[in-house]
């Protein structure tokens, strides 16, 4: 019986949902259809489908799209690296995550994207300064998650498995690094996210490429409905690579 | 008993540096923020050194300069009110999004029905890179500090608003039965069981949204590159003077830093009435 209250309710949840979703698109297309909002500001979304059926077709998103893709993996790989590295030697003493955590926590407080003009005056407009600070900005988080993880492994398995004569690697490959895996894996997933956005914004606010770049560039050019097309493409990006990122947080987080 | 073996580990923690005499070795063992405060020096030294004799000084500028050129930077006609203005707009942005997250964060929170239906669109909207909308904003309310205010706002809210709904929902339903049975209004229930309940929360969402206004204030603010901050960013850098640069950054990072702390300190003294 409760059971099947819960599923008609969760079916209600389901059918407001959508009809918010609808009821948003309806009053988008009234608005810009029949009571003449500038179409400067809010472009007719039949007109902006159809530009993002021409954006896809076409493939003119995709060197753009290369741009922002090599960014962000090299700035990812750097910050995974640097990250997980520093967070381990960091964790090897007590002493020492009482001396840098509190250190890397205060500056992760801080809006690191503030930065960003000294990274383009000393790397430049392009690729690099993008790289540099989407770097920083991911790194914090995976490093204090790293050390978090690392310096929370129960004492007692790290006594079991030196009582029975694990090496150091042996350790360290099965008993530390699974037992500190999901809180790591949390920190990659946050630092995965904080980059794309680092450098979707770093592009948006000065650049030469990429996508934010391209979204710059037609609404200067008071393009709306492509650019209105792009910000769907990148936004059906971005959430398609969090999606990923989190299935794949779950499924490692069950291996560990 | 503990103590003497947690010294006995942290001891252990820096073997090998016998040549620090004991008294400082345990001084520093009690006080790591001595050492910390010693990284930091450090890592200021190593960039005073490079910046003086290894860089370009069109390109970056050694810590004893920036701050001896502060007072140069600050003297440029325009920087001290941007940076006023920014304060201003970073003031406001907190207040609406702190208001508009707590309203709707209620709405959404106290109904499991409302929750359930608007909490994954919420969630959804939350997880967009809002960046991409950038100039959507100033073209609809310029580049002055609405554009700024309304940046800062959606990014503030949506973290206030998830904390209220987290914090509401963690009510145990015990409290509101036994509060309703004991013939308590909507209002009293509303008054005294839900709002101390949710405090830790809400001054927990406070500082995230506080760190999401920050966030969007300050990339709205180095978008327009015509005013504000901005402007001064981009002056700085296309006339090659580091200097300057780096200290209206470090100045807007102690903002930054100060504005996280005094949130921080409030959440401390709020959350521990239980």
């Amino acid at each position: 019986m409760a059971n099947r209250r819960d599923s008609a309710q969760q079916l209600a949840s389901r059918a407001v949902q959508i009809a918010f979703l609808l009821g948003l698109f309806v009053l988008w297309y009234c608005a810009t259809n029949f009571w003449g909002v500038n179409h400067l500001l809010l472009p007719n979304p039949v007109a902006v489908f159809h530009q993002l059926v021409d954006v896809l077709q076409g493939g003119e998103y995709l060197p753009d799209l290369r741009v922002t893709a090599t960014e962000f993996a090299i700035a990812f790989v750097l910050a995974t690296t640097s990250g997980t590295i520093v967070g381990f030697f960091v964790s090897l003493s007590r002493y020492s995550v009482r001396v840098f955590e509190p250190l890397f926590a205060g500056i992760y407080s801080i809006p690191i994207i503030l930065f960003l003009p000294l990274y383009v005056l000393f790397f430049g407009l392009g690729q690099a300064s993008k790289i540099g600070l989407g770097t920083t900005i991911a790194f914090f988080p995976i490093v204090l998650s790293t050390i978090a993880g690392f310096s929370n492994v129960d004492r007692t398995l790290v006594t079991a498995a030196r009582s029975m004569g694990a090496s150091n690697y042996q350790l360290l490959r099965y008993v530390l690094v699974p037992a500190a895996l999901p809180v790591i894996l949390t920190g990659l997933r946050m630092g995965f996210t904080v980059a794309l956005l680092s450098i979707l914004g770093s592009e948006t606010i000065a650049s030469l490429a990429g996508l934010g770049h391209h979204i710059v560039q037609l609404a200067e050019a008071m393009e709306m409905s492509r650019m209105f097309a792009y910000i769907v493409f990148v936004v059906a990006i971005a959430t398609l690579l969090n999606v990923t990122v989190s299935y794949f947080e779950a499924r490692g987080r069950r291996l560990g | 008993m503990t103590s003497i073996q947690s010294s006995r580990v942290q001891t252990a923690d820096l073997r090998g540096n016998e040549w620090i005499p004991a008294t400082t070795r345990r001084f520093l063992l009690r006080h790591p923020g001595v050492v910390r405060l010693g990284v930091v020096v450090l890592l200021l030294l190593a960039w005073e050194i490079a910046a003086r004799f290894a860089m370009d000084p069109m390109f970056i500028s050694p810590p004893s300069r920036v701050f001896t050129s502060l007072g140069a930077m600050l003297g440029t006609d325009g920087v001290p009110n941007a940076l006023r203005l920014t304060l201003f707009e970073l003031a406001v942005a907190f207040a609406i999004a702190v208001a508009i997250g707590l309203t709707l964060g209620l709405a959404i929170g106290l109904q499991p029905f409302a929750r359930r239906s608007f909490m994954p669109i919420v969630l959804l909207v939350y997880g967009m890179p809002q960046i991409t909308i950038l100039p959507l904003f100033i073209l609809a309310f310029g580049i002055g500090p609405a554009s700024k205010i309304a940046f800062g706002v959606t990014h503030g809210v949506f973290p206030v608003v998830v904390t209220v709904v987290a914090g509401v929902q963690n009510l145990k339903p015990i409290l509101l039965t036994s509060a309703r049975s004991m013939g308590a209004s909507r209002w009293q229930i509303l008054r005294w069981v839900i709002f101390p309940h949710m405090i830790p929360s809400f001054f927990a969402g406070m500082r995230l949204g506080m760190s999401g206004v920050l966030l969007g204030v300050l990339l709205a603010e180095l978008y327009v590159s015509t005013a504000g901050i901005g402007h001064f960013t981009t002056m700085f850098t296309e006339t090659f003077q580091p200097n300057k640069l780096f200290g209206l950054i470090a100045i807007l990072a102690a903002m930054a830093i100060a504005l996280n702390e005094i949130v921080r300190r409030v959440e401390n003294r709020f959350s521990r009435w239980r």
